[in-house]
């Protein structure tokens, strides 16, 4: 198929991406709804609950899925933000490799945010 | 190409209607929040450590300028989530029209001014 594609784009489609969004979306609610109400009913939580609950293999694999989820949102997000804002038709010529510096950055934060989550939730 | 053509929807140049509103700041709290990831997995990580660093997070967090860092962090969290289910809605056709549309964008703000206010009690509390 002769479609175009863009080669920062998370999953080089925009269907792909539509249905990453959403799908990681839905983790990280399942995740944010589940500690917040964790850490509303047990206000005087203290380390040893902290770790046996992180310890536990079910929060392990909600923690990895969760950074992953993180990773590739964020990825999705700021390439829509980027793409949309830092243009030559707003900020003239300079745009273009502006966007790729500001991109790679992204790409590079989000690659360093996921290997430190992941040695924090994985390494316990 | 003729760079100069006429573009179809200038956002610079027309009043913007409340579910604009909406739709930006869904795209700043989320710019908010991939720089509150640095601060969260910090907490986490130092939470997690040991029995003297979970303690040591735990007042560091309480001194005023993390509460606000935290409650900030926790709005754009807030905001961000509530937004992002109304596109879940949407997705299932539901206040896809005009109205809908204008009524969901209402309701994200009702429902994150009220979880951000939560957040705030919940902060400092």
């Amino acid at each position: 198929m002769g479609m175009i594609t863009n080669v920062t784009s998370f999953g080089r489609s925009g269907l792909s991406d539509w249905i990453l969004q959403r799908a990681t979306a839905v983790v990280m609610t399942v995740y944010t709804v589940f500690i917040t109400v964790y850490l509303l009913t047990n206000p005087d939580m203290d380390y040893g609950q902290w770790l046996a609950l992180n310890s536990h293999i079910c929060m392990k694999v909600l923690n990895v899925l969760t950074v992953v989820s993180i990773a590739i949102h964020a990825w999705i997000g700021l390439w829509a933000v980027l793409t949309d804002y830092v243009t030559v038709r707003l900020l003239g010529p300079k745009a273009t490799p502006l966007r790729i510096f500001f991109q790679l950055g992204m790409i590079t934060i989000n690659l360093v945010y996921l290997i430190w989550a992941l040695d924090i939730v994985w390494g316990i | 190409m003729n760079k100069k053509r006429p573009v179809n929807l200038d956002i610079g140049t027309i009043q913007l209607p409340i579910t604009s509103y909406v739709s930006i700041l869904h795209r700043v709290s989320g710019v908010v929040l991939f720089a509150a990831i640095a601060v969260f997995l910090w907490v986490l990580d130092a939470s997690l450590s040991s029995e003297e660093s979970f303690n040591a997070i735990k007042e560091c967090i309480e001194s005023t300028f993390f509460q606000l860092i935290i409650w900030a962090s926790l709005a754009a969290l807030a905001y961000h989530l509530v937004a992002g289910v109304r596109h879940l809605v949407m997705d299932f056709g539901v206040g896809e029209t005009l109205e809908g549309g204008r009524l969901g964008a209402m309701i994200v703000l009702i429902a994150a001014a009220v979880l951000i206010v939560l957040a705030g009690v919940w902060v400092w509390a």
